[in-house]
């Protein structure tokens, strides 16, 4: 069972995620933001509803799609606008961008514009918290493309077998760029993945955040307990192409128009009328959510350049 | 002082290291009851048990990313690979994360990450088994690097290494393991990275080697001295950071430069210092600078081969008689 106060906020994280997107969208058009940027709308139950059950110590790793990921584990939408910008005042110095985007003081050790790369750093995260005997977790956030990939395997097998507190979240989003996963992935269901590492894999429906919740706090509770790693596939779309500019030739305006039906953020709302919120209180979070990303804009526009002086600070740790 | 060898200096430090600070371990292949291939870790999980003398699957590209996120959330890790030829199919998770991290995340990270291992000729190891793999990390920003050729600079620039807070790839070498040499036992005894080691003063070349060359250096000095000609002989000890000030320096007051190393020539370090010396130095040279190194085919399993294809004590003589037009 949500409680009210966190369903409030993974209905407020949901809106900060899908109005940010939206922003990122309008400014990418107007030239006023470049480069590789993957958009999550349609996606932000899954970021939502985990990072509702962290705190800023647990850990998460994140993907070259991760903007949902790191606005739901804490961070500023103005650093992270900024850092979007290419921005001195941004996440990163302007040095990330959308694909490199981290805020250790939240836990985020990064999004991983290498598909998989993340995920055994997780498995280290979650490595130190044992051996610090700490109580944190670490959660890794990966596509279904990344269930292809051998590290992924490489990082369940260590995992498993040092029983570490990782809990392995898929977003299958039913394409690698243009490749659907009838073309790439063997299994129908990448949860089934887990048998081969002698884990739980459990697959849910990545737009109904009361089914993610479910099965997440299933999988904290086992990496708490120091029962070890639970993969957890979650199934969803994106509503937009790969990136910005896709054509998307790959599939049709019906599939697309399908998937805006089960628009997760309406669906929770919906819940949530359900449930006793009046239709003022969700109507204020979606405000309040609309109000601090147009603060997040107007701060970045505003954000200096980096300085090109500081270019080759930060290489290295220096001593002070 | 005591007289070890190098494999038992590095294994050695290791042990002081993680007697000193619990957030050190290691990880990697058969490194718990069989000691490493080499030694380096033997009986070491006696007395650290195998939490921190971790033994891994056959997963370098994984347990280097743990190593990563073991860094990131506060341990001190210390990544050992069986060969570091092994880095190959772990290079996204050295190159595009361990070496990129602190950087492309504005500095907000430390990475006190040592992966560490050997390389090289001489135990018939053949192509995949033999490379010398250390002028590749030293192009992409990011990593240090250390090579060291003795034992005593074996536990010296391993400590710092473990106490840096930045990644270091730390190449050791199969063939330098039994050599046994004088060694600090001070637990705090440490070798700056990027300071070069004069490891032979001469006047008329400059030699400058890593690892195994360096011994193979020595020697090549010992038989120029009998013909006459007095050769210097610099370790540089960590290509990342370089010494370039001593190399320079060197070649300044010598006029001559022969850099050799086992790594194959073309493109190895060895060019990237003769460009250095080339650029700073210019005017002070007699000669143009010489590369000795690997040639350019994939190392060979054959004795007579794998010599034919690396530089030998007689390459290095005639390369510096060649420098002295003598």
């Amino acid at each position: 069972m949500i409680s009210k106060e966190r369903a409030s906020r993974i209905y407020l994280t949901m809106h900060r995620i899908r109005g940010f997107e939206e922003q990122v969208v309008s400014l990418f058009e107007s030239n006023k933001l470049r480069g590789s940027v993957h958009l999550c709308i349609g996606q932000e139950a899954i970021a939502a509803t985990v990072c509702s059950n962290l705190t800023e110590k647990d850990y998460i790793t994140s993907t070259h799609r991760g903007h949902g990921h790191c606005i739901a584990k804490g961070a500023r939408l103005d650093y992270a606008m900024a850092e979007l910008m290419g921005k001195a005042t941004g996440y990163c110095k302007g040095r990330g961008g959308s694909m490199h985007i981290a805020d250790f003081e939240t836990g985020n050790l990064g999004a991983n514009a290498i598909v998989g790369g993340g995920i055994p750093i997780a498995v280290g995260a979650a490595l130190a918290s044992k051996m610090q005997k700490r109580k944190e977790v670490a959660v890794s956030f990966f596509g279904d493309g990344a269930s292809n990939e051998g590290i992924f395997h490489e990082a369940l097998n260590l995992a498993s077998l040092w029983k570490v507190p990782v809990i392995f979240v898929c977003e299958n989003n039913g394409y690698g760029i243009s490749v659907p996963a009838w073309q790439s992935t063997s299994v129908e269901d990448i949860s089934v993945r887990a048998v081969s590492y002698n884990m739980p894999g459990v697959t849910v429906d990545g737009n109904d955040v009361e089914a993610i919740d479910e099965a997440f706090r299933a999988a904290l509770e086992r990496a708490r307990a120091g029962e070890g790693p639970t993969l957890i596939e979650c199934k969803t779309y994106r509503w937009l192409g790969h990136w910005t500019g896709d054509p998307q030739p790959y599939r049709t305006r019906e599939e697309i128009e399908s998937w805006k039906e089960k628009c997760p953020i309406k669906r929770y709302g919906e819940k949530l009328l359900e449930q006793g919120f009046t239709a003022e209180e969700l109507e204020q979070l979606s405000q309040q959510a609309k109000k601090e990303v147009e603060e997040a804009v107007d701060f970045a526009l505003n954000s200096p350049l980096p300085d090109e002086g500081k270019i080759l600070e930060d290489v290295f740790y220096e001593e002070a | 002082m005591s007289k070890k060898t190098y494999a038992i200096a590095i294994r050695d430090v290791i042990a002081q290291e993680m007697r000193r600070d619990e957030n050190v371990f290691i990880m990697g292949e058969d490194i718990e009851i069989l000691g490493g291939i080499f030694g380096c870790t033997r009986d070491l999980y006696k007395e650290f048990g195998t939490e921190r003398v971790r033994n891994t699957p056959i997963s370098e590209a994984g347990f280097i990313g743990a190593g990563l996120g073991a860094a990131c959330a506060g341990m001190r890790p210390i990544v050992e690979l069986m060969y570091m030829d092994f880095t190959l199919v772990a290079m996204d998770q050295i190159i595009n994360q361990v070496a990129k991290t602190r950087y492309i995340f504005g500095g907000r990270a430390k990475i006190p990450l040592v992966i560490r291992g050997q390389q090289g000729i001489g135990r018939g190891n053949a192509a995949t088994h033999s490379q010398s793999m250390e002028t590749i990390f030293m192009h992409f920003p990011g990593l240090k690097v250390a090579c060291p050729s003795t034992p005593q600079d074996a536990a010296g620039l391993l400590r710092t290494a473990i106490r840096d807070d930045n990644p270091v790839m730390f190449f050791e070498h199969k063939a330098l393991y039994a050599d046994k040499g004088e060694v600090n036992d001070d637990p705090e005894f440490m070798l700056p990275f990027g300071k070069a080691d004069i490891k032979r003063e001469g006047t008329d070349v400059t030699i400058v080697a890593n690892l195994l060359y360096v011994k193979r250096a020595l020697e090549a000095a010992k038989e120029l001295e009998s013909i006459g000609i007095s050769a210097e002989v610099i370790d540089p000890m960590t290509l990342v950071p370089f010494d370039k000030e001593t190399v320079v320096n060197s070649v300044k007051k010598t006029g001559r430069l022969v850099v050799v190393h086992e790594a194959h020539r073309n493109a190895g370090w060895g060019a990237e210092v003769a460009a250095m010396v080339t650029e700073e130095a210019f005017r002070y040279l007699d000669a143009p600078p010489l590369r000795l190194g690997a040639l350019a085919c994939p190392l060979p399993f054959a004795l007579n081969l794998e010599n034919a294809a690396t530089p030998q004590v007689a390459d290095i003589v005639q390369a510096a008689r060649q420098v002295c037009y003598r």
